[in-house]
């Protein structure tokens, strides 16, 4: 016997019995497949709270502290008694 | 609004439309994930929680699919999902996982022929014989060399095809090991 009869030997032997589907089946995978979908819509919408509060704190600190305001020089003695 | 309606039209269609695809496939799936498991093909709920994984997740990825044929996606989990549990070095994270991996060797065995190959060895037989995966295909899902594929079908189709008495207690031994 050549390899490819063996093959089709084998294969016949796999297609034997296929197992009988349960009803319950699609219900599950669409219960599964929904409970996925509504987490990464949370997770999704969580990044996006995350994101926006980022930025607000960023642009409530820059307004604040100005750090593009060049700071008053401390080292020099400032000139007085002319 | 209008937004909500818009989503609850996309849930209708996408329910429609999976359900046209489970109705066509699961059997066929089923089947699959049955041999692979190495279950009897009334008594398989490892096959079962696979496949419902799979289609889960097909279902979860329905709108982002982008013309991809669902069965192949959905075969390909199944397969990544069995791989997972079913590789010596993988799998380790989950070790309950892997103790499905063996029948005790008194349990009524359907496909004794089956259970006394390797996982390994179900996994190319299925998709090379059974789905009709071209051996590159099998390899690049597998992250196996295609000689590798060749050699493992070859070696797996003459287990098969050996009369299994005799022969499967020794094989048996030799996976619990």
């Amino acid at each position: 016997m050549n390899r490819r009869e063996r093959e089709t030997v084998a294969r016949r032997l796999l297609e034997r019995t296929p197992p009988p589907v349960p009803p319950e089946l699609y219900g599950d995978a669409v219960r599964l497949g929904g409970r996925m979908l509504r987490r990464r819509a949370a997770v999704r919408r969580l990044l996006w709270l995350v994101l926006l509060a980022a930025v607000v704190a960023f642009v409530l600190w820059a307004s604040a502290a100005r750090p593009w305001v060049q700071p008053p020089s401390d080292t020099t003695p400032p000139l007085t008694g002319w | 609004m209008r937004e909500r309606q818009a989503s609850e039209a996309a849930e209708a269609r996408r329910a429609r439309e999976f359900e046209a695809f489970v109705a066509g496939a699961a059997g066929r799936l089923l089947h699959a994930a049955t041999l692979l498991t190495a279950e009897p093909p009334d008594d398989n709920p490892r096959a079962r929680r696979l496949l419902t994984l799979s289609l889960a997740s097909t279902y979860a990825s329905w709108d982002r699919l982008h013309g991809e044929d669902p069965y192949d996606r959905t075969r390909r989990h199944l397969v990544l999902r069995f791989a997972d549990g079913a590789w010596p070095w993988y799998g380790r994270r989950r070790p309950g996982r892997r103790s499905v991996r063996f029948r005790p060797p008194d349990a009524p065995a359907a496909p004794a022929a089956l259970s006394a190959l390797t996982p390994r060895q179900r996994l190319v037989v299925v998709l090379r014989l059974f789905e009709g995966v071209a051996e590159e295909q099998t390899a690049a899902l597998l992250g196996l060399p295609a000689d590798r594929v060749r050699a493992l079908c070859a070696r797996a189709t003459a287990d098969l095809l050996r009369p299994p008495r005799g022969r499967a207690p020794a094989a048996v031994g030799a996976a619990r090991s």
